[in-house]
């Protein structure tokens, strides 16, 4: 297996707060890899200087044996990195099939896919289980169909890395059930970033863990090291379990 | 919005409506005849602007600036160069092309409130210049395009643009182009993807679009029908002058657009036709004409919000586009 993407030294900070702090960081193709850590961890900051969200202050991004850290967000989302936000940001006024109608055009230009937009939208669709709902306004849609058209909208750009940030936030327990299997499901073809506070989701999914504390990582490994590490829980708990009790 | 909705049922009824038209010039009292000659090419101001501000999302306070630039790109050389009607009319959108792309790449640097007034900057800039070179403009006074200058030789035929009908239907001809054009437009992939500017930019960049230059040639597209209205302006009413390059004009579109319906392609003209018959109409009785325009905005932002045609789209017709 070879590298898909990799940061160097990747570095950003906010006034004086290293939101990320020189992070080295390394995904294979074809894996499904979660990053977890505690509130301002830096986890949406790391992966938004991934997708070209913000500019890094230090370090290098590479995508497919490709230098892409100066390079701006739309051609990162071109050579196949797409971003599914964490807080909701579908397009509320469009039609549900406006909005995934939008990354399946942009495919069929860049000639990453061939076909018809209807074809490819109504797949997309087809895919999270919404093609019922195409012809909804997107913003009168309940939160876990909304939060399915935000994946549909990151896989209808046939992404080679999808982002998925907090997906399950929000969701009920048999929406995340389906949720899992709709993950395992892309990652068939596709390599996935998985930010998830969701520790169940996590241990059912990921087959390796970044554990981001403080702006750095912290640990990582299977999901079985990560579930025994001392620091991990020291992080998340404030302290270790044995002392808890 | 419907992109994919019933094609044949949305062009038939452009198509009508541009029919309608045609037909109004062989019915029409001579005076409404005139106006409605002047109406349509203020409506193809009206649409230009719409492309901006209806689809992209952009408010430009600016587009005075464009439509002047159509009318003296056209009626300058006309008037001081002796050039032809057809090269006129083509220099007036060249001289849009070129203005709306060097506004473009400046003012597109900015958004929102900041884009409102480097806009009108820029536009009052293009006001003063007009004024500054009063010796070729005449300012104000502007300069009057002489009947021998406004032909066009056609084979054995000439057509004279002071002649009614010939200017009226001339009037409808722009207007049928700009108006299917912009039907096409909205339909089309860049449409929706300013759509989507309007409604979130940043996301509709992280799905892989170059927010700037889909933007600017909005702007682009914009500069250039609002600079055909203006040269049309110049040689169907054979009228130059600097109060077109006024902030009034800038304001005039938007006001427009906002009657008869943002994001709606008739809705230009609907707004257009309104806002001209009623201060037609009330500065007959009273030289407080504008009140009565206050009270009619006031009147429709409270029962049409969106705009005469955005509400009827909204409550009953929901394939306009």
């Amino acid at each position: 297996m070879t590298a898909l993407l990799t940061t160097r030294g990747l570095s950003r900070r906010f006034g004086g707060l290293r939101a990320v702090d020189d992070v080295e960081f390394a995904l294979e193709t074809g894996e499904i890899r979660a990053v977890i850590g505690p509130n301002g961890a830096g986890k949406t900051t790391f992966v938004s200087l991934v997708c070209g969200r913000y500019a890094p202050d230090a370090g290098t991004i590479t995508f497919s044996g490709e230098d892409i850290t100066a390079m701006p967000a739309h051609m990162r989302v071109r050579r196949g990195i797409a971003y599914t936000f964490q807080i909701t940001s579908v397009f509320a006024n469009l039609s549900a099939y406006d909005n995934v109608a939008l990354p399946v055009q942009r495919t069929l230009t860049d000639g990453r896919s061939r076909g018809a937009v209807r074809h490819g939208a109504m797949e997309a669709l087809e895919r999270v289980g919404l093609s019922n709902r195409a012809n909804e306004q997107a913003g009168t849609l309940a939160y876990g169909h909304q939060r399915l058209l935000e994946v549909a909208m990151g896989l209808a750009l046939k992404p080679r890395l999808l982002i998925l940030d907090e997906p399950t936030q929000g969701l009920s327990d048999g929406e995340i059930e389906n949720f899992v299997a709709l993950v395992r499901e892309i990652a068939k073809d596709a390599t996935v970033l998985l930010i998830e506070h969701n520790m169940q989701v996590v241990m059912e999914l990921a087959q390796r863990i970044t554990v981001f504390n403080a702006g750095k990582i912290l640990a990582e490994g299977a999901p079985a090291e990560i579930r025994g590490n001392a620091a991990v829980q020291d992080a998340y708990l404030g302290t270790t379990p044995e002392a808890q009790a | 919005m419907n992109w994919e909705g019933p094609t044949a049922k949305v062009y038939a009824l452009h198509v009508a409506v541009v029919a309608l038209l045609v037909g109004l010039n062989f019915a029409l009292p001579e005076y409404h005849h005139g106006v409605l000659a002047r109406v349509l090419v203020l409506a193809v101001f009206a649409m230009g602007y719409n492309v901006l501000f209806g689809y992209a999302g952009l408010l430009s306070l600016g587009h005075a600036m464009f439509f002047a630039a159509g009318l003296y790109g056209a009626g300058l050389p006309l008037y001081h160069l002796g050039w032809g009607v057809p090269a006129a009319f083509g220099a007036g959108i060249a001289a849009g092309f070129v203005a709306s792309l060097i506004i473009g790449l400046l003012a597109l640097r900015t958004s929102g409130v900041a884009f409102m007034i480097v806009t009108m900057m820029f536009a009052q800039v293009f006001y003063l210049t007009t004024l500054y070179f009063g010796e070729w403009t005449r300012g104000d006074e502007g300069l009057v395009l002489q009947q021998q200058a406004r032909q066009v030789t056609l084979g054995a035929q000439t057509l004279d643009l002071t002649s009614p009908a010939t200017r009226y239907l001339l009037a409808v001809a722009l207007f049928a182009i700009v108006l299917l054009a912009s039907v096409a437009l909205v339909r089309s992939r860049h449409g929706r993807v300013l759509v989507a500017i309007r409604e979130n930019e940043e996301r509709t960049r992280m799905l892989g679009y170059d927010t700037f230059a889909n933007k600017l040639a909005a702007v682009v597209t914009s500069g250039v029908i609002c600079a055909a209205a203006g040269a049309a302006y110049a040689l169907l009413f054979g009228y130059v002058g600097s109060t077109f390059a006024s902030v009034q004009y800038s304001i005039l579109p938007l006001l427009w657009v906002l009657l008869g319906g943002a994001a709606t392609t008739l809705g230009p003209l609907i707004g257009t036709l309104f806002m001209y018959y009623v201060i037609d109409i009330a500065s007959g009785y009273t030289s407080a004409y504008m009140l009565v325009v206050g009270a009619v905005l006031i009147l429709l932002v409270l029962f049409f919000r969106k705009g005469v045609l955005g509400t009827v789209r909204e409550r009953w017709v929901g394939w306009l586009p």
